[in-house]
């Protein structure tokens, strides 16, 4: 059974398996993100119900709040990837892995924007040392660092190895990270202004934002497996298939 | 296995007080940064008392940063970090010495120099042995996450900032509850709660940071 299921996961993570299979799977994502997208837009930013505290912008969540999900699931992916590719030296996860930061660095940025962006109307100011802002920004520092060592070590292997290392060490700290943050803000300041205590959503609401965090999700399976195959044609640019594949073009 | 981080240390004590001059400077460049401040913004003591933790802290952080390199790149240049790595022992008690020396090199003299530091900006009488303690629980752990960072860029030439990049971010949650506890103490009250958790992540640094340093060496430094 075991010997089984390892035969398999060698198989599809052979890149050129991976190559012609992720081929197949990026349209459906891609389709499926596009669709889910509009249609979580529209229902957010036209059929749900305008907020009776914050006015119309508090639909800026429709985008704000994947970001900021998918900027902490992309993380936790990239380690846990970064893992599996140090553990079982299969190099298609350390692809994964170094597909995926530029995805999850923009996905953060993002989620900062818009979050600076909403906070002029609501707080008055763009920026805030809330304990989750500064949380989301230290996030992205560590997506700078892990893209950094990646792209400045010049052997392959030895840059997916090192800064695989980087990202699980990251890991461990991010939880760390967050509760210090959240006990220096709660300190410094008192409840000024802290987020909202947010009623229980209205259900016009809640629907077309889980609409949009699927979306999301569809959107970084589509992208990550397109950069991947970018990684794999690179990588085994001189290997046989590849010219062959290349050839036909 | 004891006897060779013994040895390790006492090699590593041993060339550093060959080259003295070495020794001293992240020192002297704590307490430059540190007296930057007041010219900078305002010897007014009222400001400084306030920005005193962080401000000391902050240097503190940045004068570590800055000495780590000496903690694996000479090894790794004339080839004896490969010797280590080949020997019998296991690279984690080797790594630990070697860290443990870096500490004693700068961490400890940082702690001991604070006090002063303190004085010129005008932390209370009694916070300043929270300072020391704060300090004295804080900077092993910056020896010991730094020696990741370092470990993984020592084969990178020009590794300097790409290492500040990578290990600032790590640093946050020390700096967080070291300079939070000497502001704590400043007020008067009872800086338990930061001082427990500044020794918690300690015990935390040293059960998981010299292993991945060991693995980091592996990766980087095998050429």
């Amino acid at each position: 059974m075991f010997k089984r299921i390892w035969g398999w996961i060698q198989r599809f993570s052979s890149p050129k398996h991976f190559y012609s299979i992720s081929g197949k799977m990026i349209p459906w994502f891609a389709i499926s993100a596009i669709f889910l997208g509009v249609y979580g837009l529209y229902m957010g930013l036209f059929v749900a119900p305008t907020d009776y505290q914050q006015g119309e912008s508090y639909r800026i969540i429709f985008i704000h709040v994947p970001a900021a999900w998918m900027s902490m699931f992309i993380y936790v992916v990239m380690a846990v990837s970064a893992g599996i590719g140090l553990i079982w030296q299969i190099k298609l996860a350390d692809m994964i892995a170094a597909a995926s930061a530029p995805i999850g660095a923009w996905f953060t940025f993002i989620a900062l924007v818009t979050g600076s962006l909403w906070g002029k109307p609501m707080w008055g100011a763009y920026w805030v040392w809330d304990a989750r802002l500064t949380s989301e920004l230290i996030l992205l520092f560590l997506y700078f660092g892990y893209m950094a060592l990646q792209s400045s070590i010049e052997d392959q292997r030895t840059a997916d190895k090192a800064s695989g290392l980087l990202a699980i060490v990251g890991v461990v700290n991010i939880p760390i990270i967050h509760y210090s943050v959240q006990w220096w803000n709660t300190l410094h300041q008192g409840a000024t202004v802290s987020k909202l205590d947010k009623p229980s959503m209205h259900v016009d609401m809640l629907i077309p934002l889980l609409v949009m965090a699927i979306a999301a999700k569809l959107f970084y399976a589509a992208i990550v497996l397109v950069r991947a195959r970018n990684q794999v044609l690179y990588r085994e640019r001189n290997r046989q298939w590849v010219r062959e594949l290349v050839e036909k073009l | 296995m004891l006897k060779a981080f013994y040895h390790l240390l006492a090699r590593d004590l041993r060339l550093a007080f060959r080259s003295r001059h070495e020794l001293a400077n992240p020192l002297i460049f704590f307490v430059l940064v540190v007296s930057l401040f007041p010219l900078a913004v305002t010897p007014s003591a009222d400001l400084l008392m306030v920005m005193a933790p962080g401000v000391i802290w902050v240097s503190a952080l940045l004068s570590v940063l800055l000495s780590l390199d000496r903690l694996f790149k000479q090894d790794y240049e004339d080839g004896s970090l490969d010797q280590l790595m080949l020997s019998p022992n296991p690279l984690v008690i080797l790594v630990l010495a070697k860290v443990f020396a870096h500490w004693l090199l700068t961490g400890l003299p940082l702690v001991l120099i604070a006090p002063l530091l303190g004085m010129f900006m005008y932390v209370p009488d009694e916070a300043i042995s929270t300072l020391i303690f704060s300090l004295l629980l804080g900077t092993p752990v910056l020896s010991l996450v730094g020696a990741i960072g370092v470990s993984l860029t020592v084969a990178v030439n020009r590794g300097g900032v790409l290492l500040s990049l990578i290990i600032l971010p790590l640093y946050i949650p020390i700096l967080i509850f070291g300079a939070n506890a000497v502001d704590v103490a400043s007020d008067g009250m009872s800086v338990r709660g930061q001082l427990l958790f500044l020794a918690a992540v300690l015990a935390l640094a040293i059960s998981l940071a010299p292993l991945a340093t060991a693995v980091a060496l592996r990766i980087t430094a095998s050429r």
